[in-house]
């Protein structure tokens, strides 16, 4: 084992770190499902994993390879039908924290994963909504997981997949949002969280080895930085060693996957 | 009427027809590959696809040039990347132009139970302040009666034939699944026909945990395909190949190593 920790490392073990023991979680694979898992293995056994695929309370002993793994519905409490996991769980409100990612983020938390340029001829089609819109509109709070650069931080979502602040304070009370929205973007420099007058993403800290303009080189839009900007407590060597042991339970070909945006 | 115990080139000759609305169901669960690819083998054009998740399994019809157009919520090779042969359809109108009508998994989940109920739209929380509300005019604002709130309504799905991939039908036709059960009764239900094929007819089904099962009276077809679900997998029967997701991504990236591909294991294989 190599005892350097890696950017995404810290970014993977912070976003376990803000899940709290107890609360009902709605996961997605790739890094999202690696922090949830963690947290259960660490400081949140009684975390309760919701999986889009239908899988209400999963247990997986290894990392599951997609969200129709076998695995979930082997070890959940109870398994469901597609429009219950959406209708009676998500919208009704039964679902503590979401976590999204995503192609672009704004300075308004809003998500972009539909298209990279115009919708009617785009230069990057990508996958589309999924589960996020309504995971952003519904779920009590939104962790946002993605690793920061100019190119996915920028200005101005080219569209808007799911919706952050919108344009800034008020909006999500104005279109009846019961969420609460976005409260961390947790990327491999620092965490962002939105300004509690403003709404804008601004930089409240930043991991260990990181500086102020380094995050500022990878943020298409003048960054704030809040005035009293911590430096993330580095991941404890019970922590690594428990989230190198879930990524190993990865097959080999695809335990890079830490790394991908699934 | 009960389900016809048939075969699945016979099936899908008599129920998956040019122009049709077709959708094929399974989320990351029992996916019908290999009726995908006998739609191919029989060369169907301009068919509607619809499909919560589109997989490799619409990847392959799009590239093969069947399909005119998309109705979706999640375009992507799950746990690997891009489905290329989707992306080249949009972002290039090869092998033909795509049109396509994007919702989110909400929105199609209900539009699929609205169709299985026989409603002509669902209500929803859903889509407020996205750019999809602009762009999908099957998504529109309703105002509720009682409360006077705002609320998302998406029309019902009007689908032809459904095809799903199941566990096990006996030899009356009624079918059992189980595992994650996904979409596949409100699918099933929301359309004209619907064709399943089963890993194995069994003489009678032995209930399971969860299972879901649909009566031979609600069922038009049933075709014995075991495997026919591979690369996805049938809970009890089979893993997940996820090598084979993987391996796609390289096939499908390439429009000659795609066409190959297509010769070889579609057209030039025997119908499984």
């Amino acid at each position: 084992m190599n005892d350097a920790v890696t950017s995404d490392e810290t970014m993977i073990v912070s976003a376990a770190r803000a899940l709290r023991d107890g609360a009902v979680c709605f996961v997605g694979i790739g890094k999202p499902s690696t922090a949830a898992n963690l947290a259960l293995r660490t400081h949140a056994p009684n975390l309760v994993l919701i999986y889009e695929s239908g899988t209400l309370g999963a247990k997986p002993d290894r990392l599951p390879l997609s969200i129709g793994d076998g695995v979930l519905a082997d070890t959940a409490d109870a398994v469901i039908g597609i429009p219950e996991v959406f209708n009676y769980w998500l919208q009704a409100g039964r679902v503590d924290v979401g976590f999204l990612g995503g192609a672009q983020l704004d300075r308004f938390a809003n998500i972009n994963t539909t298209v990279i340029g115009s919708y009617d001829d785009p230069t990057v089609r990508l996958p589309g909504a999924g589960g996020a819109p309504e995971i952003a509109a519904s779920c009590g709070e939104v962790l946002i997981v993605m690793r920061q650069s100019r190119r996915s931080f920028v200005e101005r979502v080219d569209f808007v997949t799911s919706f952050g602040f919108g344009r800034g304070a008020g909006e999500r009370e104005r279109l009846g949002l019961r969420g609460r929205g976005p409260v961390k973007v947790i990327t491999d420099l620092g965490i962002l969280e939105p300004d509690p007058e403003t709404r804008e993403l601004t930089l409240t800290a930043v991991h260990p080895g990181v500086s102020i303009e380094d995050v500022r080189d990878a943020t298409g839009w003048p960054l704030r930085v809040h005035a009293e900007l911590a430096t993330t407590e580095p991941p404890s060597k019970h922590e690594l060693g428990v989230l190198r042991e879930l990524v190993a339970t990865l097959q080999p070909a695809s335990a890079q996957s830490i790394g991908s945006t699934a | 009427m009960r389900a016809r115990i048939t075969t699945l080139s016979d099936a899908v000759a008599e129920l998956v027809h040019d122009g049709d609305t077709v959708a094929l169901e399974g989320f990351t669960h029992l996916i019908p590959m290999a009726a995908g690819r006998e739609i191919i083998r029989q060369g169907r054009r301009g068919l509607t696809l619809v499909r919560m998740t589109p997989d490799i399994v619409y990847d392959q019809l799009i590239g093969a040039g069947c399909a005119s157009k998309l109705i979706f919520s999640w375009g992507g090779n799950p746990g690997v990347g891009s489905l290329h042969r989707f992306r080249d359809a949009i972002e290039n109108a090869w092998p033909g132009p795509l049109d396509v009508e994007e919702h989110s998994h909400a929105g199609m989940a209900n539009r699929y139970a609205a169709a299985a109920s026989g409603l002509p739209f669902a209500v929803l929380r859903g889509y407020s302040g996205t750019d999809l509300v602009e762009h999908t005019p099957s998504i529109k604002t309703i105002t509720c009666p009682f409360t006077g709130e705002q609320l998302a309504a998406v029309s019902a799905l009007d689908i032809d034939t459904t095809i799903i991939h199941a566990q096990q039908a006996d030899r009356a036709g009624n079918v059992q699944l189980w595992g994650l059960i996904g979409i596949q009764k409100e699918a099933v239900l929301a359309a004209r026909r619907s064709l399943i094929t089963v890993e194995e007819v069994v003489d009678e089904l032995q209930p399971q945990p969860g299972a879901l099962v649909l009566p031979s009276w609600t069922v038009t077809a049933i075709a014995e395909v075991p495997g026919g679900a591979h690369p996805s997998y049938a809970h009890g029967y089979s893993e997940r190949d996820n090598a084979y997701y993987r391996d796609w991504d390289a096939i499908s990236r390439d429009r000659d190593r795609f066409g190959e591909w297509l010769r070889t294991d579609v057209l030039e294989a025997a119908a499984s």
